[in-house]
């Protein structure tokens, strides 16, 4: 294992974010904020699953943020990379697959992680969220935005320009990510959708999430931490496989 | 036995629309400075990506200091530094710091440091170390590749086109430079489309052409087994028709000057000027030229009368 390249890379990504940081960090807050204000006013005095709606609406918003910029970090990376043509710097060296995915995705977590506690203490000067399991929050966090990395990351190697990333996170992530109960409970759905809504593994990484903060949730918590495993599992899987044969990225 | 600083074994690389390379076998032997001409297409750069890892070969096997660059990439790419044809860099970075996180890439830690500013100081970039790479001129961004390629000290260094599009002054400087390296034990592989460079600099060549191994020789021999002297003659006076027996030897004429390509032990110069004078001319001047590798090369790689031969 070539501890010391996948360090190197790590870091490289995340002074690469850090560096823009006001778009990479300051820009998800202020949006997911945004979403907060109107939501937290069109919900204000209601209450989901027993909790205040403004209160029920932060760790969805934090896991969105989650989703969408564990996916952003890795995908505009990549792709970037792939477009300015010195992505070749990296494939020359002697990192495995596996350490570049590990590399890629602990650096996206990290950005997604910074991402969720800055939103996390803005968000506390309005309402008032517990954390009643820690340990669930972080699980879902490393699962939840792991997986999102992992999917950017095989976005990137697909895409030959970002008009194939945009579409990817426009008609498959976003839609995916809103529709998982960010806003809602699924019980608050017909109950077609709400059967529907078990087939989204983005609908477990949202609600374990919540059920970290909360203590309740649509689903078993177990069963959101194994479905997100799984997801990750499988997500991973298929990327350091595409890594390892070179796909698309190695002619 | 030695092994090979690079040992390219049968390889074949088949695209969906094109075959760039149609079972190529030769090895680079350690320490020396190696040629790799050919024409536009010839699949140069596709057997260049393939030794560095960046393509996969379709059959054969390619190893650099004796490792697999497939089964024992990690090594194979240790031992390899290329300085990639095309200007790219990451914009993120200042010099000394993408040179850093290159080295790291390849395990090399802070003990590498000295080294990055030793490389930086011989390719004059010392006071660009700072300077972001989006801010660099073109001849500065080259430096900047050769650097990158040789942070980690490789054994074997390919260099793809590096003089292309650079001033006279930088060529100089990195010819004196990848001679330095070779002086010091480094292989260096070129690529050039700039004959004479492959010409001052290289021990032995290769010239792909069509995906094939056309030739490989010491350049000395293959420059000797050119069987033609160039002669350049500057006449006066006002003669007559010249006999067919020079007219067929007339390559190029132009204002009071002729250019005569003569076969070695066949055409020879003193018969030449004499049947010159015969016409009533005055030879002015008398230049001759040994063949250069740019007239070797073009008649090894012209391909203008395959298709009459093969309609034939």
């Amino acid at each position: 294992m070539n501890w010391q390249g996948c360090f190197t890379l790590f870091s490289k990504e995340v002074r690469r974010f850090y560096s823009v940081i006001l778009q990479t960090v300051g820009a998800p807050v202020v949006t997911a904020l945004l979403y907060m204000v109107v939501f937290g006013q069109v919900l204000q005095g209601q209450e989901i699953q027993g909790v205040p709606a403004s209160a029920f609406l932060v760790p969805g918003l934090m896991m969105m943020s989650i989703i969408q910029n564990s996916f952003a970090n890795t995908s505009s990376s990549l792709t970037q990379s792939k477009i300015n043509g010195n992505l070749v710097f990296l494939l020359m060296t002697p990192l495995s697959a596996f350490e570049i995915y590990l590399a890629y995705i602990g650096a996206s977590l990290v950005r997604a992680t910074l991402v969720a506690c800055v939103l996390y203490l803005v968000t506390q000067l309005f309402v008032t969220v517990p954390i009643a399991n820690p340990l669930l929050v972080a699980t879902m966090l490393v699962f939840g935005g792991g997986t999102l990395a992992v999917m950017g990351l095989i976005a990137g190697i697909l895409a030959n320009k970002f008009d194939h990333l945009a579409a990817f996170q426009n008609f498959f992530i976003m839609p995916l990510s809103f529709l998982s109960g960010v806003f809602y409970s699924i019980h608050s759905l017909p109950e077609f959708w709400q059967k529907a809504s078990h087939f989204n593994p983005f609908f477990y990484m949202i609600d374990g999430f919540r059920q970290g903060f909360f203590g309740v949730g649509d689903s078993d918590p177990l069963r959101s931490v194994a479905v997100a495993a799984a997801f990750f599992a499988f997500v991973s899987t298929i990327c350091v496989v595409m890594l390892a044969k070179g796909y698309k990225i190695r002619g | 036995m030695t092994e090979p600083a690079i040992s390219i074994q049968n390889v074949e690389k088949r695209y969906p629309s094109t075959h760039a390379l149609k079972g190529v076998s030769f090895d680079i032997r350690p320490g020396e400075y190696f040629g790799l001409l050919g024409p536009n297409g010839a699949g140069k750069s596709t057997l260049i990506s393939i030794i560095a890892g960046l393509a996969h070969a379709t059959a054969g096997s390619v190893s650099v200091l004796g490792h697999d660059v497939r089964r024992d990439f990690r090594r194979s790419r240790r031992a390899l530094g290329v300085v990639p044809q095309e200007l790219v860099y990451d914009p993120f970075f200042p010099v000394r710091e993408m040179l850093r996180i290159q080295a790291g890439y390849f395990g090399c830690c802070k003990d590498y440091w000295p080294w990055i500013d030793e490389l930086l100081e011989r390719l004059d970039l010392t006071d660009k170390a700072e300077v972001s790479m989006r801010a660099l001129s073109g001849g500065m961004k080259r430096r900047v590749l050769i650097a990158q390629a040789l942070v980690h000290k490789p054994q074997v260094v390919i260099l793809d086109e590096p003089t292309a599009g650079v001033d006279v002054e930088l060529r100089r400087t990195l010819w004196h430079f990848t001679r330095e390296l070779n002086e010091a034990g480094h292989t260096i592989v070129l690529t050039t489309h700039y004959l004479e460079e492959a010409e001052e600099l290289c021990d032995r060549i290769a010239i792909l052409d069509r995906g094939r191994l056309s030739v490989l020789e010491d350049k000395r021999a293959l420059l000797d087994r050119h069987p033609y002297r160039f002669l350049s003659l500057q006449l006066s006076g006002n003669g007559g028709a010249l006999p067919a027996s020079v007219e067929r030897l007339i390559e190029d004429r132009h204002d009071d000057t002729l250019d005569l390509k003569l076969e070695q032990g066949k055409d020879f110069i003193a018969d030449v000027m004499e049947q010159i004078r015969d016409a009533g001319y005055r030879i002015q001047d008398v230049r001759t030229r040994e063949p250069s590798l740019e007239n070797i090369f073009v008649e090894l790689t012209d391909h203008s009368n395959d298709r009459d031969e093969g309609a034939a």
